[in-house]
């Protein structure tokens, strides 16, 4: 099959085609027809991606699978996917199924609630095999359409406020990155990514407005997309639209967005930032390294105090991202081994403690955390599964949540203690919030007369924790399965960056003698 | 069979704990208990058969990443082997105990199904022991060292009813992390400088490293000091030494049984093990050797303290266990590794029994922990009584004093000899405050635990009356655990002294570490007389019985070789059997004056404790308090976290970064939502249009300038 990641991306945007054109009225057996049509496209994208695993070459640092045709206006459609991407397609064809199985509840608005998460599925997985400038930006930006309307239509009480948030901040990214883009493909002539990242642009310093720019246009450009992706991410200080996005957000909003959405930003990191602008990366990395470990400590305390079951892992999240970017931006092996790790791994646990969150927000319809207490004496299961993810979450080894974060962190050590310092304290606080969640809603007796009838998880809620814990424990044993498949394309990236490094060096001395 | 060894709890637990609504709740306690007992057997055979050369079990490979290479593996040497036989035997023994203990639990409902879970537990727990001792590199013994704190931090809490009881799961848990991250920062320091984390590469980095210096935070520093320290403050928080001590004794809120294996005789000495295993760098760390002597002593000199006037008896013995972990501290400071891990060894039995005994009385007195409301319990429970004894008499030291100089071999309980060893050892080590902290620590020790004793067995019955009619003693199962155990207190020192604390050649065999005659003989014998351990083991052995006063053995290993690594320099072994006879009667000094003090207090004279804290009440409720450490934390980090996080969320994210960076789009937020409100979908065109406008400019502007090629 030539066009296998065409197939792949766009079997999801079929069957909300065919959704959207075929199935009719509101009744109860449309809304039934839409879930079992939305599972059913989800889990064959999955099993027709398996595909691109099975074809995959480990030890081929090019993009595969390559389609290449004009599309629109001269514009090319090329897509491929290569060690670094291929894990974030197999993460959100595996989550998909997940997803929709845990919307099995939603009664207002079925068909196009599935429709917007089904055409989601399409743009995420575009953005991680776009291989060209355009389609790339296209993807990225039509992703937010769905997230938008998920969180605005199908969202808790406040949901405008929090979808504009999370648009006005994404959005203003973008803008930026969108001019970066325009001056790239002035300078190179293209908009191919494969060709960019073998373009080298120009790093000489210049001054504009007065300011002395260290690595010259690399650095404008860097910052540019460091703009989006870091809020995608998202970096501390320009978190504050996930909690909120999180709060309002359904369920099933708030794990694709934790599990899928957040990635585009590393992804974005290793893909644009890291290969095509080595100088301004690393003029700008020490800085990145700092407001990596502020991150974790910072949000790692806020999570202390949240009240809301959602805003705290949230919070967590956005900790946990704070690895990733630090991995990234120490830009050498481990760290970014760590750093993908960590996103794949975080995808299955964040995503689990939304589903863990939704469990018993179905049943009592708050996310208050005083409303809850001494939920095991009622659902031991749920107490188990929650507790596991809360372990994977604080980063036990064992469980994948461990591999990320210590492969990160070495990397971060070799290159700067106090960040690493700083940055390891965070397993501190992790501990501390994840526990202290877990004790206030699950532990103790079971006093609130409210929580006295609460039914333990059904077979359907266990159905779909059963794959996480398996990812969770089998990553977390035998990490083989990930770090085989990115090692190569990594050890690629890692010594491009380091030859590019070295070339701009040797040219400042001759500069300079 | 180490494979057996390792994964028989493992599988036990997860029969045990998903298995039991298939199998039914007693026969999943009984496979549990099974599989234990399977590897403490094979754990013996493992030990008692070992010779000395370390093995390497390979298993999987785990975490790889460019130089990085981690497997799951197995590392089988002498020090694994002590570690075995030492966990899987309590546990075990452990396991059955429980089957009494845990048999009709007042916390409980009728009809809750909670033993399988503790018996999961219990077994998950000590496979984590496991696999930190048996782990060939530093990351898997991270695993075992984070897996035995989420076993503590579940059976801490578990009696999830009780709020105190989930207060203690949580403070130990983060309280170990504390330490876990000085260790996690350790071993990034030895994978940057050594570009390995398996124990082979390490140790033979370790010379070059002692060499070299290492930019951390604010300064330079010696590489080999400041990994040890590092590694250090994850010992501390395991084991539960000073300033990272606060969470084991309120992790006392964990059923009996729980406190006998996690928090007396194997996870806390975890610690212990860690710096044992690093010997080559401790040997080559000699600030870092000294501050840990210090802080043990201190540890020890502390705990027994605050030991003294605690009434929990649980608490009794859980600050008596900090402080005999800070002996073990102090010989690991002094370079007797060996001294350490025979402490390690007897306080393994003798502990155990005495919480299993203080489970047998509580058993006995319906879950009352206050001896305030014993006494007199002699009779009601004579077998506790007796097991209770043999335990005191261990721990507090009792034996013959110079009967090694006298017979050739020491005659006394367990805590006796290794106790003394370790002693003797800080005064050849040359640390004269640690020296004088463990004999002091050494009387106060004597003091309370004769003071359990008096307390909880003689005077007069106080407290309920009713409780005390009802007193019974506890069944079989329980009973034969504190049997074996008391064995073990008994000989378990005199049995195994000279391979732990003998000549160097016989700890040199013991340990696998080649070793050569030193001068004696002349050049004759050739001072290269480093023998492959396996073969000249057996006519050192038939040397053993007979004069070795006369021959002078030197460790010769290099760091690696054998278990544990002597510097050429360390001769503390040599000189600690060469002690003034006062420094080696001192112990035993020390523990008749406890006794003699307590029997004045508690037996002679019943009134004078109370007037004693009445007219020194500050220093009886500081002792009481626990130094205030609890409450310093509190207000030093505690609080101050909280409300950082506080604030950090309020004025941080509510109004700086929201309000400044966003200020704009603050204004413009309800702009729109208004206007949402308005026309139910406009919105949603809002964004569509920006969208295009985006996509149209960027399109536009490619199509004019020529397209994409």
């Amino acid at each position: 099959m030539d066009n296998l990641l065409s197939i792949v991306t766009f079997i999801p945007a079929v069957a909300a085609l065919i959704m959207a054109v075929f199935l009719r009225g509101d009744d109860e057996a449309a809304r039934k027809n839409a879930k079992w049509i939305a599972l059913f496209a989800t889990s064959a994208t999955f099993v027709v991606s398996l595909f691109i695993l099975a074809g995959f070459d480990r030890n081929n640092t090019d993009f595969q699978m390559v389609e290449d045709t004009t599309w629109l206006m001269g514009l090319q459609y090329k897509m491929g996917v290569d060690g670094i991407s291929i894990l974030f397609v197999m993460l959100a064809t595996f989550m998909m199924p997940l997803v929709i199985a845990a919307s099995w509840n939603v009664e207002t608005r079925v068909k196009e609630y599935m429709i917007a998460f089904l055409m989601l599925e399409t743009l995420m997985l575009g953005v991680f095999m776009a291989l060209d400038l355009v389609l790339f930006y296209v993807f990225f930006e039509a992703g937010l359409i769905p997230m938008f309307l998920i969180i605005g239509i199908w969202g808790g009480a406040n949901r405008i406020y929090a979808s504009f948030k999370f648009f006005l901040y994404t959005f203003l990214g973008s803008v930026l990155m969108l001019i970066a883009m325009v001056a790239m493909f002035a300078d190179a002539g293209t908009t191919d990514i494969a060709k960019l990242l073998v373009h080298e642009f120009s790093y000489g310093s210049f001054d504009l407005l007065g300011i002395h720019i260290v690595g010259g246009m690399q650095t404008l450009m860097f910052l540019a997309f460091f703009a989006s992706f870091a809020v995608k991410m998202p970096m501390w200080p320009v978190h504050t639209w996930l909690p909120d996005a999180h709060v309002q957000a359904p369920t099933a909003g708030s794990v694709v967005l934790a599990a899928i959405l957040l990635k585009m930003g590393g992804y974005g990191f290793l893909r644009f930032s890291l290969p095509m602008f080595p100088v301004g990366s690393d003029v700008l990395a020490p800085t990145v390294l700092w407001m990596s470990a502020i991150a974790i400590v910072y949000t790692s305390l806020v999570a202390l105090v949240q009240q809301d079951m959602k805003k705290l892992i949230a919070y967590s999240s956005v900790a946990h991202m704070g690895f990733v970017t630090m991995g990234i931006f120490a830009a050498n092996q481990q760290g970014i081994d760590g750093a993908i790790f960590q996103m794949i791994s975080h995808g299955f646990i964040s995503g689990a403690l939304f589903l863990c969150v939704g469990v018993i927000y179905d049943r009592m319809h708050t996310r208050e955390i005083d409303a809850y207490g001494g939920l095991v004496n009622r659902m031991p299961a749920y107490a188990m599964i929650f507790m596991f993810f809360t372990m994977a979450n604080v980063g036990l080894p064992g469980t994948s949540g461990f591999v990320g974060e210590f492969l990160t962190l070495v990397a971060v050590f070799k290159v700067n203690t106090w960040v690493a310092a700083v940055a390891t304290s965070g397993v501190i606080f992790s501990a501390a919030y994840a526990l202290w969640l877990y004790r206030r809603v699950v532990m103790g007796d079971l006093i609130k007369e409210s929580l006295k009838s609460i039914t333990d998880m059904g077979t359907r809620e266990r159905v779909i924790f059963a794959p996480l814990v398996v990812m969770t424990i089998l990553l977390g044993v035998y990490p083989a399965l990930v770090l085989d498949i990115i090692g190569p394309s990594v050890t690629a990236l890692v010594t491009n960056y380091e030859t590019a490094l070295a070339a701009a060096d040797a040219v400042s001395q001759a500069a300079s003698q | 069979m180490e494979l057996t060894v390792l994964f028989a709890p493992l599988i036990g637990s997860l029969l045990c704990g998903f298995g039991w609504r298939f199998v039914g709740e007693t026969t999943a306690q009984w496979i549990a208990t099974g599989f234990l007992f399977l590897a403490a057997f094979l754990s013996w055979i493992i030990f008692l058969s070992f010779d000395g050369v370390t093995e390497q079990i390979h298993i999987l490979r785990w975490i790889e990443s460019g130089s990085l290479s981690t497997d799951w593996a197995i590392r089988l040497d002498r020090l694994t082997a002590i570690m075995l036989v030492v966990i899987t035997s309590v546990s075990s023994l452990v396991h059955l105990y429980s089957f009494g203990y845990m048999a009709d639990d007042p916390q409980w409902k009728d009809g809750e199904s909670y033993k399988p879970r503790f018996f999961a537990y219990l077994s998950f727990f000590t496979f984590a022991m496991l696999m930190l001792v048996t782990s060939d590199n530093l990351i898997q013994m991270f695993f075992g060292w984070e897996g035995v704190g989420v076993a503590s931090y579940l059976l801490i809490g578990f009696y999830y009813r009780k709020p105190s009881a989930n207060a203690a799961a949580i403070k130990a848990f983060v309280v170990n992390r504390i330490g876990d991250f000085g260790f996690a920062l350790g071993i990034f320091g030895i994978y940057m400088l050594t570009d390995s984390v398996k124990f082979d590469d390490i140790f033979a980095a370790m010379p070059a490293l002692a060499e070299m210096s290492i930019t951390f935070l604010w300064a330079d520093w010696n590489a080999a000091n400041l990994l040890a320290i590092l590694l250090f403050i994850g010992a501390m928080g395991k084991s539960a030494q000073l300033i990272l001590h606060t969470w084991l004794p309120d992790a006392m809120e964990g059923p009996t049984p729980v406190s006998a294996l996690i928090h007396a005789a194997t996870m806390v000495t975890a610690g212990v093990f860690l710096m044992c295993r690093m010997s080559p760098l401790l040997e080559f760390a000699p600030q870092a050797t000294m501050f840990i002597t210090v802080l043990g002593a201190t540890t020890a000199f502390f705990a027994a303290t605050v030991g003294l006037v605690q009434t929990d008896i649980k608490r009794v013995i859980a600050y008596s266990t900090c402080s005999q972990l800070g002996y073990m501290f102090v010989a690991v400071g002094v370079g007797m590794y060996s001294a350490a891990m025979f402490h390690l060894f007897t306080h393994a039995f003798f502990k155990a029994m005495l919480f299993l005994g203080a489970g047998s009385v509580i058993h006995a007195m319906h879950h009352e922990q206050d001896m305030n409301n014993y006494g007199a319990l002699r009779k009601k429970i004579p077998w506790t009584f007796r097991a209770m004894m043999l335990g005191t008499l261990a721990i507090t030291g009792v034996g013959i004093p110079f009967s090694y100089d006298m017979f050739g071999f020491p005659i006394g309980f367990a805590g006796f000899v290794s106790k003394d060893v370790i002693i003797e050892s800080a005064f050849a080590g040359g640390s004269s405050y640690g020296f004088w902290m463990l004999v002091i620590a050494a009387a106060m020790t004597s003091f309370y635990s004769w003071r359990l004793m008096f307390m909880t067995f003689y005077g007069e019955a106080r407290g309920d009356k009713h409780t005390h009619d009802h007193a019974h003693e506890s069944p079989m199962v329980m009973l034969i655990p504190l049997g074996v155990l008391s064995l073990g207190a008994i000989f378990a020192g005199m049995l195994w002294f000279k391979p732990f604390f003998g000549h160097a050649d016989q700890v040199a065999t013991f340990y696998g570490i080649p070793y050569a005659e030193e001068g004696a003989h002349g050049d004759a014998h050739g001072e290269t007389k480093t023998d492959d351990y396996g073969d000249t083991k057996a006519d050192d052995h038939a040397k053993d019985d007979g004069k070795k006063a006369k021959h002078h053995y030197v460790f010769t290993g290099k760091p690696g070789e054998g278990a544990l690594y002597i510097a050429p320099d360390n001769h503390v072994l040599e000189d600690a059997h060469a002690v003034p006879k006062w420094v080696k009667a001192s112990p035993f000094i020390a523990m008749l004056g406890g006794f003699l003090m307590a029997m004045w207090f508690y037996i002679w004279n019943p009134t004078l404790p109370a007037r004693l804290a009445e007219n020194q009440r500050p220093l009886y409720l500081f002792l009481k308090n626990k130094w205030y450490i609890d409450e310093l934390y509190d207000f030093l980090f505690v609080n101050p976290a909280k409300a950082l996080g506080r604030f950090l969320w309020k004025r941080g994210d509510g109004q700086v970064i929201d309000g400044t960076l966003n200020g704009v789009a603050m204004g413009i937020i309800p702009f729109f939502t208004k206007l949402a409100g308005r026309a139910q979908s406009g919105y949603i065109f809002t964004y569509a249009f920006a969208m295009v406008i985006g996509i149209a400019v960027l399109v536009t502007w490619m199509t004019m300038s020529g397209g994409a090629h």
